[in-house]
Parts: structure tokens; sequence; C-alpha cells
């Protein structure tokens, strides 16, 4: 029995200026994937991800949440279900990281209100679970990547949501908090029964942590499936144009660019 | 944040502007006793002290505290906003707007009072009108939205094209002309009276109350659109009325006592060293101390060459300049 549907993506486009971004991409998110979103550089995976988030509104085409349209939920009634994480965080003012955590009750609140005690712990919890809460009392700006990154997962989950779109969380980061994000992440997933669509660079680990991939070239589904479908040789070969060796270990599928010299 | 220290805080910065309110007015170049002015023997025609303190201190410490007040709180909102730290009121191009319609109605000579006011202001305020309507006009995209990069260099080409206006103005105006224009440029509280208190009051308050009520909304902006959005703000919405509500209580305190710089950075950043950056408390806080900041400045600039006034713009210039400079300099955490 495959579960229901979260998110339906028909026939979405979309043009920046002038040169097309997506084109024609439909798809469905079911409760509780693992989605990693593949694909070389300008393939359209960042800009996908602010559409399922509700951030920009496709040329054409339709996205619903569970049935509705997005375009007809009020913002933050949708905010309360989904939540978006960007890949960088320039911060100019000097927020502490519990201040950033409570942002994410935003959609909860009404004008000119405080958080209520139920929302310091919900954020609190929030930071428990992302290893946070022993630094919250330190300034954003003062942390480093990987706390950052934390620290935004710690806020769109104060959101209380049902999926996550996550733009590159493991951009930058080096292998220790790459491991730890996606752990947090996985953790979310089996425990929470979260729903995650993350754009990501890393095929490798992609593979062994996400149960469904997508792989995108030139703003079209090229490929969606388990990771031993989408990771192929001569498709990869073919999108990503560098050749590569492909291994497999414990069931995950490792992708080696071939590097002749 | 909780309520208690955010009663507690801007108790402190009430405690302030109260101490500034009921202090300055009794510092200036004449002395005045407060038992004469407040005598019952001497007829009020008669009573020196009473009218200097109630006809010509009084009205010219509220307009500071006004105008201190306005400035700040559009300073703070334009730096979130537009998520540059170095962002002031006069940014976007209102400043330069209003000294165009101004040094017009100074060149037409026209002299005259309209609905009680006189029409060198209503010409500065619609002046400032004019340049936040263009600057906006020409940055909105298709999407609604204000790219903040673009914003700033309309903001920025506004400023010089408005100015360049006014040099030319200003250089076929003969002397008397001239000399009003410099002076109308150089911002000050001298000239006021009640009736530009009662009309320029209920537009700051109301302003400030809709920038307070969208506070929150604007906080989330200033850490990133994005994440704004994702987070269930109306961004575009939230950039518009955030932008045009600061533009405009700019553009009506700077109708009545002209340009004052560098109060709406000063004091943002001033005060977010003690309550930090959410705008629920900088708003408040921005507005009680930048109140008595303008007023204790606008004191300094009654007496520093008594008899002489200077204009109040040049003291906060000379604040400016050197805090400027501090903020440049100074270590930013990384």
């Amino acid at each position: 029995m495959t579960p229901p549907t979260l998110m339906k993506l028909e026939n979405i486009s979309f043009t920046y200026e002038t040169s097309p971004v997506l084109e024609n991409l439909s798809m469905s998110i079911e409760e509780q994937d693992f989605v990693g979103l593949i694909g070389p550089n300008g393939s359209g995976k960042s800009t996908l991800l602010k559409i399922m988030g509700g951030i920009l509104k496709s040329d054409t085409g339709s996205i619903r949440f569970k049935e509705s349209p997005v375009s007809k939920i009020n913002k933050k009634l949708f905010a309360q279900s989904v939540s978006w994480i960007p890949q960088d965080h320039p911060m100019v003012f000097p927020f502490k990281v519990s201040e950033i955590v409570l942002m994410g009750r935003h959609p909860y609140l009404s004008p000119l209100s405080f958080e209520s005690k139920e929302d310091f712990e919900i954020s609190q919890r929030a930071m428990e679970t992302t290893m946070t809460a022993q630094f919250s009392d330190r300034y954003f700006n003062e942390i480093s990547g990987g706390e950052k990154q934390r620290v935004m997962i710690a806020s769109a989950l104060a959101q209380n949501p049902e999926m996550m779109l996550l733009d590159e969380p493991t951009a930058a980061l080096d292998l220790k908090y790459q491991v730890q994000i996606l752990s947090i992440l996985k953790n979310l997933n089996a425990e929470h029964k979260m729903t995650l669509i993350l754009a990501m660079h890393d095929l490798n680990l992609a593979s062994r942590f996400c149960n469904r991939l997508i792989l995108l070239n030139e703003g079209q589904i090229v490929r969606d499936g388990p990771p031993q479908q989408v990771l192929k040789k001569d498709i990869l070969e073919q999108v990503y144009g560098v050749e590569v060796d492909l291994d497999s270990k414990d069931g995950n599928i490792r992708v080696h660019p071939a590097i002749r010299s | 944040m909780n309520s208690r220290s955010y009663v507690m805080t801007l108790s402190l910065f009430f405690l302030i502007f109260i101490v500034t309110l009921g202090v300055t007015p009794l510092i200036g170049s004449s002395k005045i006793s407060l038992a004469r002015a407040f005598s019952d023997s001497i007829s009020t025609s008669n009573n020196v002290d009473a009218n200097i303190l109630f006809q010509v201190r009084f009205p010219r410490i509220l307009l500071g505290a006004l105008t201190g007040a306005a400035l700040s709180v559009a300073g703070a909102i334009f730096q979130a906003l537009l998520r540059n730290d170095l962002a002031a009121p006069f940014t976007l191009g209102v400043s330069s707007g209003a000294a165009l319609g101004a040094v017009i109605a100074i060149a037409l000579n026209l002299n005259i009072y309209l609905l009680g006011l006189p029409v060198v202001s209503l010409f500065s305020f619609l002046g400032s009108l004019g340049a936040i309507m263009l600057v906006f006009s020409l940055v909105r995209t298709r999407h609604g939205e204000f790219p903040t990069g673009v914003l700033l260099l309309a903001g920025v080409t506004a400023n010089f094209f408005f100015a360049a206006m006014v040099m030319f103005i200003h250089y076929i105006a003969d002397f008397s002309q001239s000399f009003r224009i410099i002076r109308w440029l150089m911002g000050g509280l001298d000239i006021t009276d009640y009736k530009t208190i009662v009309s320029i009051s209920p537009i700051v308050f109301l302003g400030i109350f809709i920038l307070l009520f969208i506070s929150r909304d604007m906080n989330l902006i200033s850490t990133g659109v994005h994440s704004a959005s994702s987070r269930g703000v109306n961004v575009a919405r939230i950039q518009k009325v955030g932008f045009i509500t600061a533009s405009l209580i700019t553009g009506t305190v700077v109708a009545a006592c002209g340009p004052i710089g560098f109060v709406g950075l000063i004091v943002p950043h001033t005060v977010r060293l003690f309550v930090g950056p959410d705008l629920r408390i900088l708003i408040p806080a921005c507005m009680l101390f930048g109140a008595s900041f303008l007023v204790a400045c606008d004191t300094l600039a009654r007496t520093v060459l008594a008899p002489t006034e200077i204009p109040v713009g040049i003291i906060t210039a000379m604040i400016g300049g050197p805090f400027f400079v501090w903020l440049l300099k100074r270590k930013r955490p990384a």
C-alpha cells in the first residue's frame, strides 16, 4: 500500500527573466518520503524547492498540498505545515540563537503578541532535538557553519511542520557536520514521520540517506525512484557530462568521478 | 522575549525621556524662574518667564521629541527592511525630495499659510511623497517585491538627482531666497508653534503604531526575505507598508524642521546595543531614546553659542560623523 500523497505538482514551469528554469515538471511527494533532489548546478533544484515552499509562484501549472491548491492556502497556515531552510544564512543583526529558533513560531502568533510559555517549550524541544540548546544564548553570527545549519533546522522544527524543504543543508560543511545533520534529519524522518526534501550535491550521501532520489536536468525530471534505479552510469554521465565509476557497498551505491590524467 | 524584561527595559527608556523633558526647558540663554512662570500675580502677557517657557521652549522641545522619535524609528525600520545597518531614513531619497519641495516653495516666494501650515512645509511634504512614489515605482518587480540592492541604488540616484535640482534653483535664486534655502537645508527646530505639533503628531504616532503592528514580520524579513516568506510573512506587503510608513513619518517631520541628519543612524545603533535587534522592543525604545537624544542635542544647539542659536542639524552631524566612522571601523562579529 502506498502512503497518502502530501504534495502534488503538475506541469510546473518557471522562468527567471527570460531563461526557463523549470519546464512542465510534474511529481508527487508521499508522506514520510525522504527525497534527495539531485542534479547539476542550474538544473532548477533551488527554484523547485522555493516553489514547493510557497516562496515563488510558478508561471504555469498547479501545486497542491493535501488536495488544496497552495495558492489558496493562507500563508501562515501553509507555514504551519511546510518549512523551508535556505542554503546559507547571512545575518546582519545580532540575533541570539534562541531568538532565531523562536521565529519559527511566527505562523502561530497574532500581531502585537509575544511568544507564550508553550512557544518557548516547543522551541526548547526543537533545540534539544538538534543539539543546539547548549548554545541558545550565543549570537547566531558567532557560531560555526554546522551549528548555524542545526539552528536553522531547529527554527524550522519550531514551525511544527509535516514537511521540511532543505536547500543543500550539507554544502560548505565538513564531513563530521554533514553526517551529523543528515543523521538528525534521518531521525526526524523515522521517529517523527517528517517528510523531507533535500537538494543535494553529494550523490554518495544522498544515496546513503535518502529513500528516493529525483534527478533534475535543465528544469526537467530525468529519473525519479530509489537510489539504485536513479544512480546509473549512463544516466549520470549524460547529465553531469563526466565519466563516472559506480560500485556498491552494503547495498548503497557509490559514485566516483573518473579522473584520468 | 518575556514581558517582564520588556516592561523593565522600556520603563528605563521612559525614565530617560521624562527626565530629559523635565530638565531641558529650564536650560537656555535667558534664565527663567519656575516660581515666576507659574505665578498668579503676574498677568500672562506680562509674564516673560511663562512666555519663554510655554511659547518658546515647550513647543520647540515637543517638536524635537517628535522629530527625534520619528527619525529614529524610521532609521531602525530602514535598516531592518534593507538588511543594511548603514541605512538611514534619508537613504531612499525622502529628504532630498522634501528639500526640493521646500526649495521650490521658497524660490516662488510662497510665504503664505494653507490649512494653518506654511506652504513651504506642505511643498516639502509633497516632495517627500513624490520621492517615495518615484523610487518605489522604479524598483518594484513583477512579483511585487522590492529587491534591496536595487532599492538602495534607486534611493542614491534619487538623492543625487533631487540635490542637483536643489542646487540649480539655489543658483538662480536671489540673496534672501538663497539664505532661506541654506537655512532650511541645515535643519532646525527654532521656528515652531503648537499648531505644527498638533498637525504632525497624529501622523507620527499612527505611523509608529502601524510599524509596531508589523514589527515581528519585519524581524523575520531582517533575517532574510525568503525565510520570512517560508514562515508565513507576506513579504511584498510588509515591505511596502513598512517602507512607505517609515518614509511618511520621515517626510512629515522633515517638512516641519528640515533634514536633520544622523539621528536615524546614531539612535537605532545605540539602542540596539542595549536591547538587541528585536523590533518589538527596538521601535518603542528608539522612539523614547530618539526623542530624548534630539531634545538634548537641541538644548546644546540653543546654549553652546548663547545667545546665538545654531541649527540642531549641525550638532547632530558633528556627533554623527565620528559615530559613523566608529561604526565602520568597529570590529564586527564574524
